[in-house]
């Protein structure tokens, strides 16, 4: 093997950008592997593991990138440095106008080249991204902070800041938001209507919006509050002035807040809060109870389906008809029933692989009562030894130095051939996320990994259960429809929401035990 | 039924983006008016001069960040 690596000094390029330029490197002719990375001392190390870092490599600094490749000959190692090169000196490494695309490099330059801005959508190193959103309010505009691994401390600070000022600040670790119509981040394209969203969670808001489309309706602003809003440190900080500004909103009739549970205290702030409101408003935090002194104008519910159920039924003025499964009970049970039949009596296990953080948790949620202890990243503290397992596999533990598992599923995919080969694994439980800026073809990732969990599992004299549920709209880029054929033809057995999804796997891995839970209600 | 449809942050949305190219690269294929900043990390990216430069904004979680 050939060992070969350019150094570009003073490069610098987003991590995602290089991630693909190493995959797409990887996969010249004679390139046994390649990457591409900045020359950190943690990069390094990655690079010394993986017998990529020469004595050039070792010589860059941490603000030099480093193109390492390992071929089978010195031609095929050229060839690919050549190909980096190319990549390196374009402007961008794809997108129309790149060429023509003069970039300034500082905030205040881009504010004279863009007059009028009134959004800084930040998305660097979690390190870095609090001092550049102070930068973005201080110049007087609204901020969406994508990065996370920001402190709680900065956090509070932005976001009074940004309070004291006017200003939204949208974060950290805000993934979406949709604003006039236009998708930001990570979400999905979907329709202009009247119903407004506040959401400290950003898979959560694209589940809502996106079965709030599939029944019809729309959506007039989504905004996105960073995960931690509605903890008791935080304590509301964003949420507060977003239902203000929805209130005030004409466009925005019905109003969804959607949180995973929130602390007490916060809570009882908020519904303080709306009882000086008009709007009809449903507060959906996963898992939560109703808490006492509900306006009239308020209704509380527990997952993510009810929340769009309960918006549109609210928009409409008709009446709610919550139910497990969008088809007749019994035909779930049937359906559940022939799943169960491929399984072993020891293949009790559901194995949940998320890469929407809310949706882990609203799965859990709904497994919980009806499946019993189940170990996940979701909780802090001791995971119990458990036969279920439930892992957000966005979570900071897997997405630190890398890209989230929407952008790339490499983590879930050797997760899934992982489960596959641990013979109590019954039921493998998955979300597919479509939208802007989720990765272009998640079917395309996804369906040779489950073969070969399949593959994995049928060496084991097992067969294996996939069930899932694809969040997206037909006008999603991946294309909703296509991606949803080649998922059921790999043998997935799709839902149409992440929580009947959820109800389905345990239906399955119970052999129907818990179907009187189900039918009596108890969801 | 028409929704009315005014701007939610004042104006016509305009998108500064710092960070990953992608969300620049979705913007402008959704023809919303974008400009992606050429972003370095500062200080050369030496982790220690980025936090005081963070202290300096008033933040950072040390006994002089500001409340």
């Amino acid at each position: 093997m050939i060992l070969r690596t350019i150094v570009k000094k003073g490069w610098y390029q987003d991590s995602v950008a290089l991630m693909r330029l190493s995959r797409d490197l990887g996969a010249l002719p004679g390139v046994d592997l390649a990457s591409a990375m900045m020359g950190t001392p943690h990069n390094k190390a990655l690079l010394l593991e993986a017998g990529l870092l020469d004595a050039e490599g070792r010589a860059a600094s941490a603000n030099d990138l480093i193109v390492a490749v390992r071929a089978t000959s010195e031609q095929a190692a050229g060839r690919a440095l050549d190909e980096a090169a190319l990549r390196l000196a374009a402007p961008t490494g794809s997108g129309p106008g790149a060429a023509a695309e003069r970039r300034p490099r500082t905030l205040e330059a881009a504010t004279r080249m863009l007059p009028g801005a009134n959004l800084v959508l930040i998305s660097v190193p979690g390190m870095y991204a609090a001092a550049e959103a102070m930068k973005a309010l201080r110049l007087g505009r609204h901020v969406l902070l994508f990065s996370d691994n920001v402190s709680v401390g900065d956090e509070k600070r932005l976001k009074t800041f940004a309070r004291r000022q006017g200003l939204l600040l949208m974060g950290p670790d805000c993934g979406t938001a949709i604003i006039d119509g236009v998708p930001l981040g990570f979400a999905n394209a979907v329709p202009r209507g009247r119903i407004g969203i506040a959401a400290a969670s950003g898979t959560g808001l694209q589940q809502v919006s996106c079965l709030i489309a599939s029944a019809g309706e729309g959506i007039s602003q989504a905004i996105g509050l960073g995960g931690r809003d509605l903890s008791e440190e935080v304590g509301g900080l964003m949420m507060e002035p977003a239902i203000d500004r929805l209130v005030a909103d004409a466009g925005t009739e019905v109003l969804v807040l959607i949180s995973k549970p929130a602390a007490p205290p916060v809570l009882a702030r908020l519904v303080d809060r709306l009882r000086h409101t008009a709007k009809p408003t449903v507060i959906c935090f996963l898992g939560g109870r109703p808490p006492a002194g509900l306006p009239a104008h308020v209704r509380f519910v527990p997952t993510l389906e009810e929340g769009a159920a309960a918006a549109v039924t609210l928009l409409r003025g008709t009446p709610p008809t919550p139910a497990p499964f969008g088809v007749p009970l019994e035909e779930a049970a049937e359906l559940a029933r022939q799943q169960a039949a491929r399984l072993g009596p020891a293949q009790t296990g559901v194995r949940g692989l998320f890469a929407g953080g809310t949706l882990a948790q609203e799965a859990l949620l709904i497994l919980e009562p009806h499946l019993g202890p189940i170990a996940s990243n979701l909780r802090t503290g001791a995971i119990p030894a458990a036969i279920h397992r439930v892992l957000d596999l966005g979570a900071d533990e897997f997405t630190v130095g890398r890209p989230h598992p929407m952008i790339d599923g490499a983590i879930r995919r050797d997760l899934l051939v992982k489960e596959a080969l641990d013979p109590s694994t019954g039921v493998l439980l998955l979300d597919v996320i479509l939208g802007h800026g989720a990765h272009p073809d998640p079917a395309g990732e996804l369906v040779p990994a489950i073969r070969r969990a399949r593959d994995e599992a049928r060496a084991g004299g097992r067969d294996l259960c996939v069930v899932g549920s694809v969040m997206g709209t037909p006008n999603d880029p991946q294309g909703y429809h296509d991606q949803v054929q080649r998922l059921e033809t790999a043998g997935v057995l799709l839902l149409p929401s992440n929580a009947q999804a959820a109800r389905m796997a345990a239906l399955i891995v119970s052999r129907g035990a818990c179907l009187a839970a189900l039918r009596g209600g108890d969801r | 039924m028409t929704t009315p449809q005014q701007p939610f942050l004042g104006g016509e949305l305009r998108v500064i983006t710092v960070g990953l190219d992608l969300f620049w690269q979705e913007l402008t294929r959704l023809g919303v008016p974008c400009v992606h900043v050429d972003w370095r990390p500062p200080a050369g990216g030496d982790p220690k001069m980025a936090a005081i430069l963070a202290k300096l904004a008033g933040l950072g979680d040390g006994p002089d960040a500001a409340e």
